[in-house]
């Protein structure tokens, strides 16, 4: 690992001004950062530790309902919360979903939002080509095995995933990313918070320099009985998601839909959101024609390379059985 | 040059001889070191070269004040200047377990975490788990009496980790994969899910399972 400077700030002012200096970069849990730095793709100048910084881990009510995770919240203390699990059981099923024990102990909300892809031509610098490690470069993924990568929302700069499965329930629940910098606070939606790459592969997010993710907040809603975090993957555990598909329905008593929400992830740069679901479902009672007319949306307009053709069906049946999953369970008490 | 250590390897005095006095009286606020002593080759930022920072371990309840350059992990600190070389470095990208330690109770990967970052954090390892008499902690017994390694270099990683599984078994915060699941219910499928952050090479699964289930059930 290339050698650098560390700071260690108490509160988030200092962190944000050693932050306003170039070449710094913030580190909470690191389990991704001192990953990357292990392999010389991030070579950050001076490391600002914030795990010290008062106040950000907190998870608490929001006066309007609905719920702040602070963004040194630990994954493994998110998933645990009882209100996560009372309230928001789709995000707790999805952290757990993801990584280890071990791993979950250490990332933070923050970072599992700025977490970067697991591309295999991004990691390793072997590879010269990449646009969004250096852009300009091209894309070693277009040409190479690219089984894992995207089939949504791709350009031809960049066809990596988002590997996160926080995100995908994030964006289903309709969460909002607090953000703050010496400038001020800015709220983002988590579902435009991450970015397509287009042509500028190397910005995963519209984080700014000197910006910080200071909590995420989720609305009160009703979608908590009725929902489903599905993964599909190589192994069933401690691999990241060839597909993944966070489903949560609000019903009516008599089962018809009243609203619904389909973020599939492992498809594209970010959480793919299926916007049509509701226009499909809202007012109907589910039945299968009906989630396989949300999977065929669901897949409209996918482009798969060499070798992910298979993320296409594979991404339809995991779409329905989601849907299916969360309909079925607010009814077992489960 | 006292290390709070009765071992002061000759790394250790290298390191640390040239700046040791400087970072002593850096503020705590701001505990990054500015001198160029100490550059390293290939090092991107050509100014404010880092050299080394004082830090405090606690490791298996004794103190150990360190001086470490920022990118040292706090695996490496554990094996390479302290010498507890019970804590294994695997695959040295958070993706084995082997190199599992216990922070402030909980499990981490130590090959992933920069030993800076864990100044006067409780850390418990290998060497750890037993008592000061030698009786071995109930779940390295329980290791022992299943077989449960063959190699036995995951081991120290396997035991760390299911020390603390029990733990978050009985309501801590931690690694729960379902956490519906009430305390001593658990099913042989959601303790492998458990232990899912720990690889065995040599497929002692079988036996790290039964294990594990022991020293649960009588827990």
């Amino acid at each position: 690992m290339h050698n650098f400077s560390y700071a260690r700030p108490r509160d988030i002012e200092a962190a944000l001004r050693l932050a306003a200096q170039p070449g710094s970069q913030f580190i909470a849990g690191g389990t991704n950062l001192v990953d990357l730095m292990k392999g010389g793709v991030q070579m950050p100048g001076r490391l600002i530790d914030i795990t010290r910084v008062t106040g950000l881990a907190r998870i608490h009510e929001l006066p309007q309902g609905g719920l702040r995770i602070g963004a040194l919240a630990t994954n493994a203390d998110t998933a645990a919360h009882s209100l996560v699990r009372e309230r928001y059981p789709l995000l707790s099923q999805a952290i757990l979903a993801g990584a280890s024990p071990q791993l979950r102990n250490m990332a933070t909300t923050g970072g599992n939002l700025l977490q970067r892809t697991r591309c295999p031509f991004f990691y390793d610098i072997g590879f010269r080509e990449c646009n969004k490690r250096n852009p300009g470069t091209g894309c070693a993924a277009l040409g190479g095995f690219n089984r894992n990568h995207a089939i949504l929302g791709t350009s031809e700069e960049c066809i990596a995933v988002n590997p996160s499965d926080m995100s995908v329930a994030l964006v289903a629940l309709e969460a909002v990313v607090q953000i703050r910098s010496l400038r001020g606070v800015r709220q983002v939606p988590v579902a435009e918070f991450q970015r397509l790459p287009g042509d500028t592969p190397q910005h995963d997010t519209i984080l700014g320099p000197g910006e910080m993710i200071t909590a995420v907040d989720l609305p009160g809603n009703s979608l908590a009985r009725h929902s489903h975090y599905l993964k599909v993957r190589d192994r069933a555990s401690y691999a990241f998601a060839l597909v993944s598909v966070a489903a949560a329905l609000e019903l009516e008593a008599g089962g018809v839909v009243k609203d619904a929400r389909v973020v599939v992830g492992g498809v594209a740069h970010k959480p793919w959101r299926v916007a049509e679901a509701r226009a499909l479902l809202v007012g109907h009672h589910l039945e299968l024609r009906s989630l396989e007319a949300v999977a065929d949306a669901a897949v409209r307009g996918a482009q798969p390379r060499q070798d992910n053709a298979f993320k296409i069906p594979l991404m339809k049946r995991a779409v329905v059985r989601a849907l299916s999953e969360a309909s079925q369970a607010g009814r077992t008490g489960t | 040059m006292d290390f709070g250590s009765d071992r002061v390897s000759r790394r250790d005095f290298l390191q640390s001889a040239a700046t040791v006095a400087g970072a002593a009286t850096l503020p705590a606020a701001l505990a990054h070191a500015g001198s160029p002593a100490s550059s390293s080759a290939g090092s991107p930022a050509a100014e404010a070269l880092p050299t080394t920072v004082g830090v405090t371990l606690r490791v298996n309840g004794q103190l150990h004040e360190l001086s470490v350059e920022p990118r040292l992990t706090l695996l490496d600190a554990l094996r390479e200047q302290l010498l507890l070389t019970g804590t294994k470095k695997g695959c040295d990208r958070g993706q084995c377990g082997a190199c599992t330690v216990l922070v402030n109770g909980r499990r981490i990967n130590s090959c992933l975490a920069l030993a800076i970052m864990h100044t006067n954090d409780d850390i418990v390892t290998v060497e750890g788990l037993a008592s000061a008499d030698g009786t071995l902690h109930p779940m390295q017994a329980a290791f022992l009496k299943h077989d449960a390694f063959q190699c036995g270099y995951c081991t120290p990683g396997q035991l760390c980790s299911a020390v603390a599984l029990v733990g978050e078994e009985r309501g801590a915060p931690g690694g729960a994969s379902d956490v519906k699941v009430p305390p001593s219910a658990l099913s042989d499928d959601e303790i492998r899910e458990r232990m899912s952050g720990n690889i065995c090479r040599c497929g002692a699964y079988p036996n790290i399972l039964a294990a594990v289930r022991e020293v649960l059930e009588g827990a």
